[in-house]
């Protein structure tokens, strides 16, 4: 059925399938290996990537004037107040995690169910991850308001004999992104190792040698090595993926544990899962597409690629869509006069474009457009839709934090939330920071996992041993 | 260690796995224990061959991880029932149901860490010397596109003209002497 679309004779399409090939035709194992250590070995930088690192780095400078002038002044600098004491912070927040999220289901999840066609892209989402998670964390310690006192957070001795409050979801909180801040890292170095060796066997520098020597600890490819090692990548894909659940329904845990009508509702810790999917594929979306043209890694992150991530935005879309009905259907049928009127004024209230903002980025574009293959695999539609989304998700964040907060039980404490010049200027740095993060990453670690696109080769096929005759 | 002189093994270079994963069955089949292989990606077929078939990383990782839950549980028990106890909204000082998020996350924590510490601890990693990084031809293969079988010289059946011509029989790249 779905090959009718498609012209027989493009080379990209396997004729036994007819879906679209995982690798493009033709590659070795020194071929490939050659074409991704060249990107990290070349001593030609290309002058885009140091154009790019030049804007992410000035960008980043104003993270950096920002986070300093609220260190200074503190947190009256921002827009938050009663009643919205919740503001950009906390967006950003959750945002910048939800982000995160995709990066761990391709690496993790997938994994575990044999996708191989997640190898090519499974090491720059991870890394994505991480960077994600970066400028998630920075958040919550910056808007502590005194931020040299983060450590308060954590279960440690000291002379007030102070101790957390454990059935808080704030601290679960602090131990749900601490974790998976930490087995991020782990199991994206993890999975380097062998690639690092590649590298440092490549390298034609002193200093590239010594420098992936050390990081690649020695690593020599012994199979049984390999045998311990794919058993700790698959342990960690499977403690990953609880985990990655685990973290996003914590969060919701923040808003769903309060009072509040709007935040206080069951559907929470799966809705949000599925929006950080939702988001964290269209932020993966929007990293591959102009990283394959730049690199020109079309043969390693084809259409299949961006074909099924299109999908998978469209399942997560639609569970999305089912969250939003489910808080409208609520409203209706708890009889309640308050969530009722949260929800009226969600939608047409003062703050009600925001919904609609919603509402036409999450569903009304890409919900109706990524049933087409043919749309999915528009190389500038994909990229177009995975803006829309970051777009309508940050806004579903918004909606949620702000619109449930500004008119609240008591008409006399009604107020409005408006972000100043330092909420933006922190958000537009951490974008700034995250993509000075990423293009170091993508200059000086391999972000294609050469071992594991290795497998995916036809020459790893091992042939039957040829029958002998018998003696 | 002490540093060891002599021959450390032999090392045959193939082109493809295939060709490696018979030599290897042939080779442990013909009773030679100290060997490993060594390929650019997790080849199970050379495993099987040499006969490595379980590891001990699923158990450390099941410790670390009981470990990282008893460790946060009890930490949540006490701090909340003697060394801080609060009272929130009269909720009971051992709330347990609300310890179970903090103590998941940490066993998932531990879990983690040993899963991949452990790897290394059991590869024996890191080893930045090895001595097969001598053999002139190992590192521009082993992690590129090369497949390699070592016969270990701690094997009893080890002699280094005869094993060598027990490796040709195999039609290798080339079979290298490996020095400490």
């Amino acid at each position: 059925m779905a090959t009718k679309e498609v012209k027989p004779a493009d080379p990209m399409i396997d004729p036994a399938t007819g879906e679209f090939r995982v690798i493009g035709q033709g590659q070795t194992f020194r071929s490939i290996t050659e074409k991704i250590a060249r990107i990290v070995l070349t001593p030609h930088t290309p002058m885009g990537w140091f154009g790019l690192f030049t804007v992410a780095g000035g960008v980043a400078v104003v993270l950096l004037t920002a986070v300093t002038w609220l260190f200074l002044v503190g947190v009256g600098i921002w827009g938050i107040t009663q009643p919205v004491a919740w503001g950009f912070a906390i967006i950003n927040f959750v945002w910048w995690i939800g982000i995160g999220h995709a990066g761990t289901l391709i690496s993790a999840i997938l994994l575990l169910f044999k996708q191989g066609w997640r190898n090519a892209i499974s090491r720059f989402a991870e890394a994505m991850t991480i960077f994600a998670v970066v400028c998630a964390g920075l958040f919550p310690l910056i808007h502590v308001g005194r931020p040299w006192l983060g450590y308060w957070l954590f279960p440690l001795p000291f002379t007030m004999t102070v101790w957390p409050q454990f059935r808080s979801p704030l601290v679960w909180d602090v131990f749900a992104v601490s974790t998976y801040a930490t087995i991020s890292v782990v199991f994206w170095y993890i999975g380097m190792v062998p690639d690092l060796a590649t590298l440092r066997d490549r390298s034609q520098s002193k200093i590239g040698q010594y420098f992936y020597g050390m990081l690649s600890v020695g690593w020599r490819g012994s199979t049984r090595h390999w045998m311990r090692y794919e058993t700790a990548s698959l342990l960690l894909a499977g403690l990953a993926t609880p985990l990655v659940l685990s973290v996003h329904t914590v969060i919701s845990f923040d808003f769903a544990v309060a009072v509040l009508p709007g935040w206080h509702t069951t559907i929470f810790p799966p809705y949000f899962v599925a929006g950080a999917i939702y988001s964290g594929f269209a932020m993966v979306l929007t990293l591959a597409i102009p990283l394959r043209k730049f690199y020109h890694l079309e043969a390693l992150v084809t259409e299949r690629h961006i074909d099924n991530m299109g999908k998978v935005m469209l399942a997560t879309g639609f569970i999305v869509a089912y969250g939003y009905g489910m808080e409208a259907f609520m409203a209706w049928y708890s009889a309640s006069h308050w969530e009722a009127f949260m929800f009226w004024n969600r939608v047409f209230g003062p703050m009600g474009w925001s919904y609609w903002v919603l509402v036409t980025c999450n569903l009304a574009i890409p919900l109706t457009t990524l049933w087409s293959r043919k749309l999915r695999t528009s190389i500038p539609f994909m990229f177009f839709i995975s803006i829309v989304v970051n777009t309508g998700m940050w806004f579903e964040r918004f909606v949620i934090v702000v619109t449930s907060l500004y008119r609240d039980f008591l008409p006399s404490s009604w107020g409005t939330y408006r972000a100043t010049k330092w909420d933006y200027m922190t958000f537009v740095g951490t974008l700034g920071f995250f993509t000075f993060l990423f293009l170091l990453f993508v200059r000086f670690l391999p972000m294609i996992p050469m071992n594991e696109i290795r497998m995916l080769l036809p020459g790893a096929k091992i042939k039957p041993k040829v029958a002998e005759a018998a003696d | 260690m002490p540093a060891r002189e002599g021959t450390y093994g032999l090392l045959a270079e193939f082109d493809t796995p295939s060709d490696l994963v018979r030599a290897a069955q042939q080779a442990r089949q013909d009773g030679w224990r100290r060997m490993d292989c060594y390929t650019p990606y997790p080849v199970e077929e050379a495993a099987e061959a040499i006969g490595f078939h379980r590891n001990k990383v699923p158990l450390v990782t099941l410790i670390g991880g009981l470990m990282g839950c008893a460790a946060m549980f009890s930490l949540e028990t006490w701090i909340s029932t003697l060394a801080y106890p609060l009272n929130i909204a009269g909720r009971p000082l051992y709330s347990w149901p609300a310890f179970i998020i903090p103590a998941y996350e940490w066993t998932i924590l531990w879990a983690g860490l040993s899963a991949a510490f452990g790897m290394l601890a059991l590869n024996g990693l890191p080893a930045l010397y090895h001595p097969l990084f001598n053999a002139p031809n190992f590192r521009d293969g082993a992690t590129t596109d090369k497949f390699f079988l070592c016969l270990e010289a701690l094997d009893p059946k080890f002699d280094l003209v005869e094993a060598k011509a027990y490796l040709q029989q195999f039609k290798p790249n080339s079979v290298v002497e490996v020095e400490y």
